[in-house]
């Protein structure tokens, strides 16, 4: 069965026909072109797919797309560009908070949404709200550098991207 | 003393900005006009023969365009055969499945959900066969024999040594055997003061790269074939795309993109041979893209069972050591009988002994195929050897630092091998780790410490292991570049090593740049294309910084040599007194006259014009092997090592485990980008602990009964250790680009072992033998120490 649904993504409003079954994953990708989103587990374990609606990290690999009526969608393209990166990008780009960066949309979205909650967080808060977010690179001590350089920059201080240093 | 400007600093990966905004290319990304969806029917049982597969009903499902089983592939035009050991693995299984999850029938058709419904369309009947699930029972005499034929693949040069190029009927399911034989081990073992024997094992577990295996394929009307494929060996899929279609090498062009992690699981040929084919069966380009699920029955890392005699004296010195390894490789051989070669040689551990036997034996089962992985088996036989060193240690009443350290390979040692050790940074690499995490002579304590943190009475115990580990790096082998020069002196390098997320592609570029003398941002790498870069082995085992950071190298000295023609006589000098940097050219004792890489070009070509072409070829050579004793004198070109100590707290009462801290220390000879030297080892480190402490495949008669990422857990925020400390070693290798080395595959080789020691160390000496470290496991071991410990 198909749905007309209207949905804001990144900004901008569009009219969509999906089908009952199709998921959001499926629309960022095969209709929008957005492939920032991934799939990888497929079943809402490692965050590859992250999106958020309405503000809130959801993995757009299990969540129907027809639920998105009227909602706003965010993908990690409508977060910053490449001359203006968000700063939680920029953070992630400073400190190499990535290897392969297949999680790493996913990682930045969901670290937007972390620090509007909670705009100070400690270690152990982040790893918490972290904890649906997969690393396989196992890059997470850059990731975590990464994020708590957005914190401290969002809170107005000044944090140096990591030295360009020789190794002695 | 090299004056160094580019090479030896964190600059940011050169693709930082895709990837932090999502933009990085990944194969899924990819369509195609008509672009067709492929999808695989997969056996439903461990072993049996195929009667009967009825593809009619599918055939006429509105949107299917082809539909392929094992027996068309044999009407075709074309060698379906394919394996990097042996050719025992087609395209699509053809006569008998050999485990649950062998492709057996492949559907195109105009979406996913229409190829997957095409799937359900599909009878099959197969007759079931009896299975073996473990290496013992695939053994046995009177086992079924799951391979009828060992058909060597002939296209490495290691492998061709090795196998010999004969097609020989299978008289058991070993389909490898290596042989060390180095002194006399038997009288070694007689002679010795004590001697120990122990079985350790570890299960298969999975790769867990986040991008699944994908590939689209099409065929121009030319005839010519096109993939894209997530694969960290284009070089060899177009080989042997080409060998399979009978087409020469020019018409097959593989193309790679970035990929979402490797770490072995997309070597040699996955999903290209059945792309390939569905596309010339639809006659419109086709993507396949495998789901986690399939992931689990596609590719895994060896399961493997290591019995270990070891004899030692009680000066601390290792005189003996039998090592009976056998590797399970699943229903075909993938990458397995190198896997048991090159683990093979190193199974007795880095240490200098001087009786020793390897028998390792690479043994198929009915069981999703076996291959490489980071590491590419050291981490199995470390577990063993690296266990075993603890356990000898604590009995002998001996610091297992210490007689690690004084039984040691250094630079001038002749390995197990028959092969001189030179350029290892061993003892300096395990030193460095031991000093990490605090270590002090009493590790050899006998009781187990409370924790500080609970005070008297406590439950929780804390305790420190170490443990360490060398490889030697595939040989023979090759790696070709080519660097253009172009109009403006900016430069472009075409190589076929593929960036998976190890950041070769910022590497390649600082030891362009700084060979050459131009500026980073001037240079640009092109990425594996095999129409325009040259051929590379694989990206794998540790090998591209050594052996293409050569290429490029040698690729930047050829066109600087050839620009410098012209700079001198723009600057009027000899070419011997021209340097390079940033860009600029200019005599030595002229530093003020400089000219351009942009000037010297518009000089050549009398305008905006022109490249200039620089190639590099690096390769690597090995003494033959005396297939007897495994005895060569030279096979490696590359020794690799790393070290890892770690400080564990057990919870007593519930067998939980936290790791305080963990460092790694790997001798990276020089470090290119010590920033993503540090990221590589840490990496590992933190990968390594996924298989150490809770990763495991679990089967219950053949059936996987834990694939996907909900039921196989792997490491999260949640299971970061307290501290993770990465330490870079540098011993420059004496052939490496500015002296550096492979570094990927080491940080993960001694995590296993280290964090078991640990353990070991904290409950009085309780050993746990076989992985992963569970809590159950754990609290045995305690019960096994003496109740609380």
């Amino acid at each position: 069965m198909k749905h007309q649904i209207q949905v804001t993504i990144n900004g901008e409003t569009q009219q969509l026909t999906v089908d009952s079954h199709r998921t959001l994953l499926e629309l960022l990708r095969d209709e929008l072109k957005l492939f920032g989103a991934r799939e990888s587990c497929g079943m809402s374990v490692c965050g590859a797919c992250t999106a958020l609606v309405d503000g809130q990290p959801v993995s757009s690999c299990t969540y129907l797309a027809v639920r998105a009526n009227g909602r706003s969608i965010t993908t990690v393209e409508g977060l910053g560009t490449a001359s203006e990166p968000h700063p939680v990008q920029r953070a992630f780009l400073e400190h190499g908070g990535f290897q392969c960066s297949y999680c790493t949309p996913g990682m930045i979205l969901t670290t937007t949404c972390l620090l509007d909650e909670i705009p100070n967080p400690t270690l152990d808060q982040i790893k918490e709200y972290m904890v649906g977010n997969l690393c396989r690179c196992g890059a997470y001590p850059e990731i975590l550098e990464s994020i708590q350089a957005a914190a401290a920059s969002a809170r107005g201080e000044i944090v140096e991207p990591r030295p360009s240093t020789g190794s002695g | 003393m090299i004056d160094l400007h580019i090479v030896g600093t964190d600059v940011h990966r050169v693709e930082a900005l895709d990837k932090v905004t999502g933009r990085l290319e990944f194969v899924d990304n990819m369509e195609l006009p008509g672009m067709l969806h492929g999808m695989l029917l997969r056996s439903p049982v461990p072993h049996g023969r195929i009667a009967n597969i009825d593809t009619s009903r599918a055939k006429r499902l509105r949107g299917v365009r082809a539909v392929l089983t094992g027996q068309d592939l044999l009407g075709m035009n074309i060698d379906p055969f394919t394996g990097p050991a042996f050719k025992d693995q087609a395209a699509l299984a053809i006569g008998k499945v050999r485990y649950v999850g062998d492709p057996i029938a492949a559907v195109a058709a105009v979406d996913r959900e229409t190829a997957e419904e095409a799937l359900d369309l599909i009878d099959v009947e197969i007759e079931e066969l009896p299975a073996v699930f473990d290496v013992h029972a695939a053994m046995a005499p009177d086992a079924p024999l799951i391979s009828e034929r060992l058909i060597p693949a002939k296209t490495f040069a290691d492998l061709i040594e090795l196998l010999g190029g004969d097609d020989v009927p299978a008289t058991s399911n070993a389909c490898f055997q290596y042989k060390l034989r180095r002194g006399d081990v038997e009288a070694g073992l007689r002679n010795a003061d004590k001697v120990f024997h122990h079985t350790f094992s570890n299960p298969a577990t999975q790769h867990g790269d986040l991008e699944t295996h994908c590939t689209v394929a099409q065929w121009l009307n030319s005839g010519k074939l096109q993939v894209w494929s997530a694969t960290q060996s284009p070089s060899y899929v177009r080989i042997m795309l080409a060998n399979m279609f009978h087409m020469p090498e020019s018409r097959v062009r593989v193309v790679v993109p970035y990929l979402g992690g490797g770490f072995g699981s997309k070597l040699y040929m996955k999903l290209e041979p059945v792309t390939s084919l569905l596309a010339q069966a639809s006659g419109r380009p086709v993507k396949v893209r495998l789901t986690r699920k399939e992931e689990f029955l596609t590719i895994t890392k060896h399961g493997v069972t290591a019995t270990l005699t070891t004899g030692v004296n009680s000066d601390g010195q290792i005189i003996a050591r039998d090592c009976q390894i056998m590797w399970d490789t699943g229903a075909y051989a993938d990458i397995g009988p190198r896997v048991t070669h090159k683990s093979g040689y190193t199974s007795a551990g880095p240490y200098t002994i001087p009786n020793v036997r390897i028998d390792s034996f690479s043994v198929y089962t009915n069981k999703p195929p076996a291959g490489a992985f980071r590491g590419f088996g050291i981490m199995q036989v470390c577990w063993a050897y690296e266990s075993q060193m603890d356990v000898i240690a604590r009995d002998m009443g001996w610091d297992p630092l210490e007689f690690r350290l004084k039984n040691l390979y250094h630079d001038g040692d002749i390995h197990a091998t028959g092969t001189p050790i030179y350029s290892l940074g061993l003892d300096e690499s395990v030193r460095a780790a031991a000093d990490a995490i605090g270590w002090t002579a009493s590790q050899a304590r006998p009781s187990p410490q409370p924790s500080p943190t609970r005070g008297e009475g406590a439950k929780l115990v804390r305790g420190k292991g170490i443990a360490c580990s060398m490889k030697a790096m595939i040989t023979p082998s090759v790696a070709a570049s080519t660097l253009h020069v172009h109009s403006d002196g900016s430069v472009s390098v075409l190589s076929s090593a593929v960036d998976m997320g190890q950041g070769s592609d910022t590497e390649l570029s600082q030891i362009a740049a700084e060979t050459l003398g131009v500026r980073l941002e001037d240079v640009s790498v092109v990425h594996p294309d095999t129409d325009v870069t040259p051929y590379d082995l694989i990206t794998a085992g540790s090998r591209t910084t050594f052996h293409m950071g050569n290429a490029v190298r040698l690729a930047a000295a050829d066109a600087q040599q050839q620009l410098f023609v012209t700079a001198a006589e723009i600057l009027d000098a000899g070419t011997d007194e021209l340097v390079a940097r940033d860009g600029k050219i200019w005599a030595k004792a002229a530093p003020d006259r400089a000219t351009t890489f942009g000037q010297v070009m518009l000089t050549r070509f009398e305008a905006r014009a022109g490249t200039v072409t620089g190639t590099g070829l690096f390769q690597t050579y090995h003494g033959p092997t005396d297939l007897q004793t495994g005895q060569s004198d030279n096979v490696t070109a590359h020794w690799l090592c790393g070290a890892t100590a770690a400080e564990v707290e057990v919870d007593t009462e519930t067998g939980q485990l936290k790791i305080l801290n963990i460092a790694t220390a790997v001798d990276v000879g020089k470090a290119i980008n010590p920033f993503a030297c540090r990221q590589q080892i840490a990496g590992a480190t933190l990968q390594g602990t996924g298989p150490a402490l809770f990763e495991e495949m679990l089967q219950d008669a053949g059936q996987l009964i834990n694939g996907s990422f909900a039921d196989y857990k792997i490491p999260s925020f949640l299971d970061l250790p307290d501290n993770t400390e990465p330490i870079i070693v540098e011993a420059p290798h004496r052939d490496g680009p500015y002296g550096a080395k492979g570094i990927g595959e080491a940080g993960i080789f001694a995590i296993a072992p280290a964090i078991a020691n640990a353990i070991a160390d904290a409950l009085g000496g309780a050993r746990i033998r076989d992985l992963p470290l569970t809590p159950e496991k754990i609290l045995r071991a305690v019960r096994e120490a003496g109740g609380s410990a």
